[in-house]
This record gives structure tokens, sequence and C-alpha cells, in this order.
């Protein structure tokens, strides 16, 4: 069994020992990404069924609060998350090619993206923070300047917080796991000599662009 | 019976290599990636956390006999109810039978050599252990008095105990709970041997594909709600807090969106237990194969739909109510499709009474009683008056307990030869299956009529009816024959790893399966010595041939197998 592991070939993909050939490691590992996304879709989903529910109750507030947000800060950073999904894809596109520098190029323009993000999201949050709007116990809102209910106003930014915060938590991952396989590559280490390995990080950076884009419209375009 | 004992006596003289005696250091254990070695790992843990939720429920017990609550305060008594709760229901009924047996049998049920991700499933038992640790820390430094549901506002602003310590390690416990589900649908889809269909699938990994769908569907969004609630103890964001603008039903309908499917994840497994151990003492195909397959799938689907029986009397409105009612109807379907299917699996089998199917028979019918009272549950007047009482603990506990436990307790004596190599000693076995019977319907059965007479639930006085203590101490007596019950299993299953005289041979109860016709005991590292290939149908039992072999072996002549064509042309 053990022979599994080891095929005629040197340039051939390595396969694990509980599996037959490559095709079917393969596709276990894309099933396997794919239940787990389907996790993050549950974990997420949690979170906008919250906000729809609020948002549903109190739109006319929501809309004075939204303004708060920076959506020009907002709209570029969509641009930037959106051309990094481009380059992870052309990353995988030159994995099947087998082409290791332009490879190593797109995963690199999709980290410069993924840095690029954090800190225009760490400018905002830094203007948040200075206008006390963080949900702690220094949070103000001045209901008799801008109108709203401060309870409610309380509630957006917990929610704005919460679920920016943990989409960036998964850019930060996302760019732990893109530098990493970076280093694989860049070392021509064993597991990285086909294409899935970039396939499975590309699949979680999608759906990482995907959130973002259900989350700027909800709370940077609120429509009156 | 007789014959199966006899098969038992016959000890291999050479010792084989196998998964357990392949290497012996310590670090070949924790550093292991054979999922039968963590099983092993997880079996340590639950058991470890068993009895110390066991410990917290004795506390619980000891202190309701007594109107007054002479022994406890009710601050120590709401900790105790609480760490009872909170550790039987996240670190031993949730992981039990998945992550010991399913952990074990699923590679080899599929004709795998191993798990789909056998490191992904080493990160889980580490990802586990750490959560158990930090939620014990958390029970130990202060403990936590909410109950085991976290309801808002009392967990998110009122409470001052160490909500947020044990909210992180239950977190953290969803990502291995989580690891565990991801892992079993990988390996079902792509891992199944040449000739494993779908349908040629044993029960039992049917079951453990509805519960790793629930598994990844339900457990992010609890993970989330209650990483929410430390968020709002920590910031005092407003989410589920009224006093913060938040809503306090939305925690509720959040948390039983995963905790009532959490139910499923408990029995269902223990489900598949039930038909691998009757089929087996029945000598008999299962009775309708695809319909017991299905109804996994079926419970799993309706599963997610029934949340709102959990708040009739929580401002939902009566037509929530209504629907939320036939749903929960809805569940009994697929269950009562199981039980008798099972039932008629047993009709003019041959049924023979060893240790795993008196815990198979016991939990037909604990579940049935289980089963049938959730129906007064379910339907929405009776509920009114029977909720929040001992009613309810009655209730789950009857399939909590009479259910996953006794299942599991099944499983572990059913696969003990397989996992370990050795027989245990079948007299203690049996005993000890109906020592928990006993003990088990003495401790809950009381409980029910306690809860119809209004005994409220979590509450550590009844001074205002005095008159309950007789249904009390009847219960907390027979809690005292359950633990010893449970004690037992730990003496001589233990006992029978240090015997020399009890190896087990591959096949002890002639059973049908992979692991059991293709594997020997203990299997070696990579499952089979050979990949299996898959040509029959599971549960293919024949006992005609069983009684032929006995007498074939004791020089008797065969009964002759009467021609299927004869009888046609009378
Ligand atoms: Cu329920």
């Amino acid at each position: 069994m053990a022979t599994h592991a080891h095929t005629a070939d040197p340039d051939a993909p390595a396969v694990y020992e509980q599996f037959e050939d490559i095709d079917q490691q393969q596709e276990t590992y894309i099933l396997g990404m794919w239940s787990f996304l389907v996790t993050e879709i549950m974990f997420f989903g949690a979170l906008f069924l919250i906000y729809s529910i609020y948002r549903w109750q109190y739109q006319g507030d929501f809309y004075i609060f939204h303004k708060e947000l920076d959506y020009v800060l907002g709209g570029i950073n969509t641009t930037v998350l959106l051309a990094s999904s481009f380059s992870v894809a052309l990353a995988v596109h030159y994995a099947q090619l087998k082409k290791k520098r332009q490879q190593l190029l797109a995963l690199g323009f999709t980290l410069l993206c993924a840095f690029g993000f954090l800190i225009i999201k760490a400018i905002e949050y830094g203007k948040k923070f200075e206008h006390s709007k963080f949900p702690n116990d220094t949070f103000v809102w001045d209901a008799a300047k801008y109108g709203g209910d401060p309870e409610h106003a309380r509630l957006f930014f917990s929610l704005y917080f919460s679920m920016t915060g943990l989409h960036g938590l998964h850019v930060l991952i996302g760019i732990l796991v893109i530098g990493y396989l970076m280093y694989l590559i860049a070392k021509d280490h064993p597991v990285i000599t086909d294409y899935v390995p970039t396939e499975l990080v590309g699949l979680y950076w999608h759906f990482v662009d995907l959130v973002w884009i259900f989350l700027y419209p909800l709370f940077y375009l609120i429509p009156k | 019976m007789s014959a199966i004992l006899e098969r038992t006596a016959a000890p291999d003289p050479q010792v084989k290599k196998n998964y357990l005696n392949a290497d012996h250091t310590l670090a070949s254990w924790l550093l292991t990636t054979d999922h039968k070695r963590i099983a092993v790992l997880y079996l340590i843990g639950v058991t470890v956390m068993f009895f110390l939720g066991s410990l917290a429920a004795a506390f619980v017990r000891f202190e309701l006999t007594s109107p007054r609550g002479q022994i406890l305060t009710h601050e120590t008594y709401n900790k105790m109810f609480t760490a009872h709760g909170v550790i039987m229901i996240f670190f031993f009924l949730i992981p039990a039978v998945p992550a010991v047996l399913g952990n074990f049998l699923i590679p080899m049920m599929i004709g795998a050599r191993d798990l789909a991700f056998p490191r992904l499933n080493l990160a889980s038992w580490y990802v586990w252990t750490i959560s158990a640790v930090i939620v014990l820390t958390g029970l130990i430094m202060g403990g936590v008095d909410t109950g085991w549901t976290f309801y808002t506002p009392l967990s998110s602003l009122y409470s001052n105990t160490q909500v947020s310590l044990v909210l992180v390690g239950l977190f953290l416990s969803g990502f291995s709970s989580i690891m565990t589900g991801v892992n079993f649908i990988a390996t079902i889809h792509k891992m199944r041997a040449p000739g494993m269909t779908w349908f040629k699938l044993p029960l039992y990994v049917w079951s453990h594909y509805a519960t790793s769908v629930i598994i990844i569907l339900g457990t992010p969004v609890v993970a989330i709600t209650l990483f929410l609630v430390v968020l709002e103890r920590t910031f005092r964001i407003g989410i589920f807090s009224p006093e913060l603008g938040g809503d306090p039903v939305l925690f509720q309908h959040l948390f039983w969106f995963y905790s009532h499917p959490a139910v499923y994840i408990m029995v269902l497994p223990a489900m598949g237990v039930i038909s691998e151990v009757i089929t087996c003492f029945s000598r008999r195909q299962i009775f309708g194969y695809r319909f017991v397959a299905m109804s996994s799938m079926a419970i799993a689907a309706i599963g997610f739909l029934v949340w709102g029986h959990h708040m009739y009397v929580s401002s939902q409105s009566v037509l929530q109510g209504l629907i939320f009612s036939l749903l929960s109807f809805l569940v009994a379907v697929p269950s009562a499709i199981k039980v008798f299917n099972w039932s008629l699996t047993m009709w003019r089998g041959s049924v023979q009474f060893s240790t795993p199917m008196i815990y198979a028979l016991a939990f037909i019918g604990l579940f049935v009683i289980g089963g049938l009272t959730g129906l007064y549950l379910a339907a929405i007047d009776t509920d009114v008056h029977l909720t929040g009482t001992y009613f309810i603990v009655a209730h789950f506990h009857y399939v909590m307990v009479g259910g996953a436990i006794l299942a599991f307790l099944g499983g572990i004596h059913f696969w003990w030869p397989k996992m370990f190599g050795k027989m245990y000693n079948e007299f203690w076995g049996r005993l000890s299956a109906m020592v928990i019977f006993l003990g088990f319907n003495f401790t809950f059965f009381p409980q029910f009529i306690l809860g119809y007479l209004g005994m409220p639930r979590r509450y550590h006085v009844y001074y205002f009816a005095p008159e309950w203590q007789f249904y009390h101490v009847a219960s907390s007596l027979g809690s005292t024959i359950l633990g010893i019950g449970f004690l037992m299993p730990a003496f001589y299953l233990t006992a029978s790893l240090l015997r020399k005289d009890n190896v087990a041979p591959a096949n002890p109860w002639g059973a049908k399966g992979l692991e059991w016709e293709n594997a020997s005991s203990p299997p070696v590292t990579l499952n089979f010595e050979s990949q299996p290939i898959v040509t029959e149908n599971p549960y293919n039992y024949d006992p005609i041939e069983d009684t032929n072999k006995v007498r074939r072996e004791a020089g008797l002549p065969e009964i002759p197998r009467e021609d299927p064509d004869k009888e046609v042309h009378h």
C-alpha cells in the first residue's frame, strides 16, 4: 500500500497512501474544499440573517447611520478585491499550464491586493474609533444632531464591526494561506507539482471576495 | 448463542502486526494520522468527560432528595446542572458515536485505507481536547450558571460567571465537529472500495452521512451565535440583549436552529449502530434497506425545520407555532420507519441475546418512549403545560441516555473485539446492560410523573410541594443504580485488555461487513491486507448456513435447503 505513495514518474504529484490514484485524491480535495465552503456560507449566513432582520425593522435608522461609512474607501476596496479574484484565477490557469513564474506573479499580485484591502480597512476602522463609533463603553451617537435611535446605532455598528471584522479575519487567513502556497511553489515542494492546491486556495479566496461583494452594498450603499 | 461463544475460544498463536502494536511510543500516538488510533484517543477523552458529567449529575440528584435543598446553595446547584449539560452534550453526546466509532468504522466499512483527510482528523482531536480543557477550566474557575442553553440576556449581560471562557471553548469544539463532518462527507463520497455503491453502504455509514450534513450546516450557525454572545459580554455590542437594542428571541431562534438538529447528531449515528447490531444478532437481512437509509436523510432534512417547537412560549405567533408543530410531528414518521423496520428484521430471525443485542433492544424500547413523549411536547397546547418541567427533562433523557448512550455502549461492545482484539466477559456485559436498563428507567420514569405534576426543571427546592419528594428520592436511587451500571463496563472492558486468554478472532459474531470479513482483529495499520472488492449486498446473512456450519462442526447432518422452485409447482 505504501507503494502508492511513489509513482514511477518523479514529476508526478505525490499521492497519499489513503488514495488509489491522483484523480481520486484531487476529486476528494476539491469536494472537501466545497464542503468547507458550505460551512463558511452558514457561518456568515447567520450574520447576514441577523443583519436582514434588523435592517427590515430599522431601515430608516440604518439609512442615517450608513452615512458614517466612507463609500469611496469601500468602493476602492471592492475594486481591489475584484482585481485579486481575477489574479487568483490567473494563478490557477498558469498552474495548469505549469508556468511557475507567471503563477507566482499572479499569486504575488493577489497577496498585494489582500494587504491593500486590510490597510484601507484599518484606516476606516481608525476613523470609527476616533469618532467613538466602536460599540463598547465609549460608544457615542449624537441623536440630536443626526437623528436615529442611539440603541439602533449601537446595533448597526455592532453588525458593521462583527461582519466586516470576521471578513477581515478571513482576508488575513487568506494572506497566510497564499503566502504559504507561494513558499511551497518557490521551493518546488512535491505536494505542489499539480494545480489542485492552487485551485483550492483560489476557491477559498473567491469565497472571501464574494462575501465582501455582499457586505459592501449592505453597509455602504443603503437606499433611503 | 453458545455457538458464537465457542468460536471466540481459539486464540491466534502468533502475534501479528496491527495498528495497536505497530509502534509503542507516546509520540506515535499523539502524532498519529491513523483513523483507528485517533478513535482510541477520542474514546479515552469522551470517557473522561462522561464521568465528569456524571459527577455533576450526581450532585444534582443528591440535592433533590430533600425538598428544601439543604446540600448545595442555589448558585452551586445552577452551576452543577450547567456543568452537567455542557459536558454531556458538547463533549460526550455529540462526539461519542461519530468521533469514536465513526472514526474507527467508516473507512473500514467502505473499504478505504483511511479517512480522506487524516491530518485534519488528528487536528480535530487536538481542537476538541483544547476546547475541553478551556471549558473545564471555566467550570472549575467559577463555573457557569446559565444552563447549557445560554439564553440571553442572562448569559450576555447579567451572569457574572465564566460564560465567556466556556463559550470560547464551545466555539472551538464546534470547529472540531465541523472538521469531522467535512472529513466524513469527503470520505463517504470519494473513498468507497470498488463495488461499494451508495445502496450497498452499511446503514451505519448512511446514518453518518446524514449526521455530517447536519454538522456542516448547523454547527457554524451556533458557533457564530455563541461567539456574538461573547462579543456582547466583552464589548457590549447589542445584538441579543434588549437593553442594548437587540432581540433575545433571535438568539433562541439561532441557538435552536442548531441545537434541535444536534439531537439528530447524537441520535442518528446511534440508530446506525442499532441497524448493524440488530441484523447481526437476528441473522437476517435488514427489512427495507432503502427506507432505513433514506429515513436518515429525511430526519436530517426535516430536523432543520422544527426548531420553533422550543419557543411556543417565547413570544412566537400562534401561526408560527402551528407550522412548527406540524413539522415536528412529521419527524416522527422517518423515526417510526426505522423502529418498524428493526422490529420486522427481528421477526422470524434467530435472535441471540448477547450484550450488544440487549443494548440494542433497550435502545428501541427507550427510544420509542422518548419519541412518543416528544409528541406531547410537539403539540402546542400540551407543551404549554409541560414546557420547562421535568417532563421535558425525562423526555430528552429517554432520547439521549436511553437512545444515544445505550447505542454507544452497544456499539462499543459490538466492535470491541475488532478495536482491541480482545473479547470482554459476556456475563458481566449482559449484567451491566440490564443494570443500566433498570437503573435508567428507575431514574427517569418518575420524572415524567414529576413533570406532569408541575415540578419545574432547574429548581433546587420544592418545599411548596413536599409530596414530590417520593418521586425525587426514587429518581435519585435509580441514578445510583445507573451509575453502578455505567461503572461496570469501565472495569470489565479494561480487564479484557489486560487478560491474555481472550484473544478475539477476526469475526467473533459471524457478522457481515468489510470490517469483519476482510480485516483482522485488530486491523493492520492500513486496514486491509488487500484492497476489498464488494460484490454482495450488505447484511447478506444466511441463517440456514449458520446452523449448518455448527452442525458440520459437531458432525451432525445438515439441514436441507428447501428448493424455492418446488414450492411454485405444488
Ligand atoms: Cu427540538
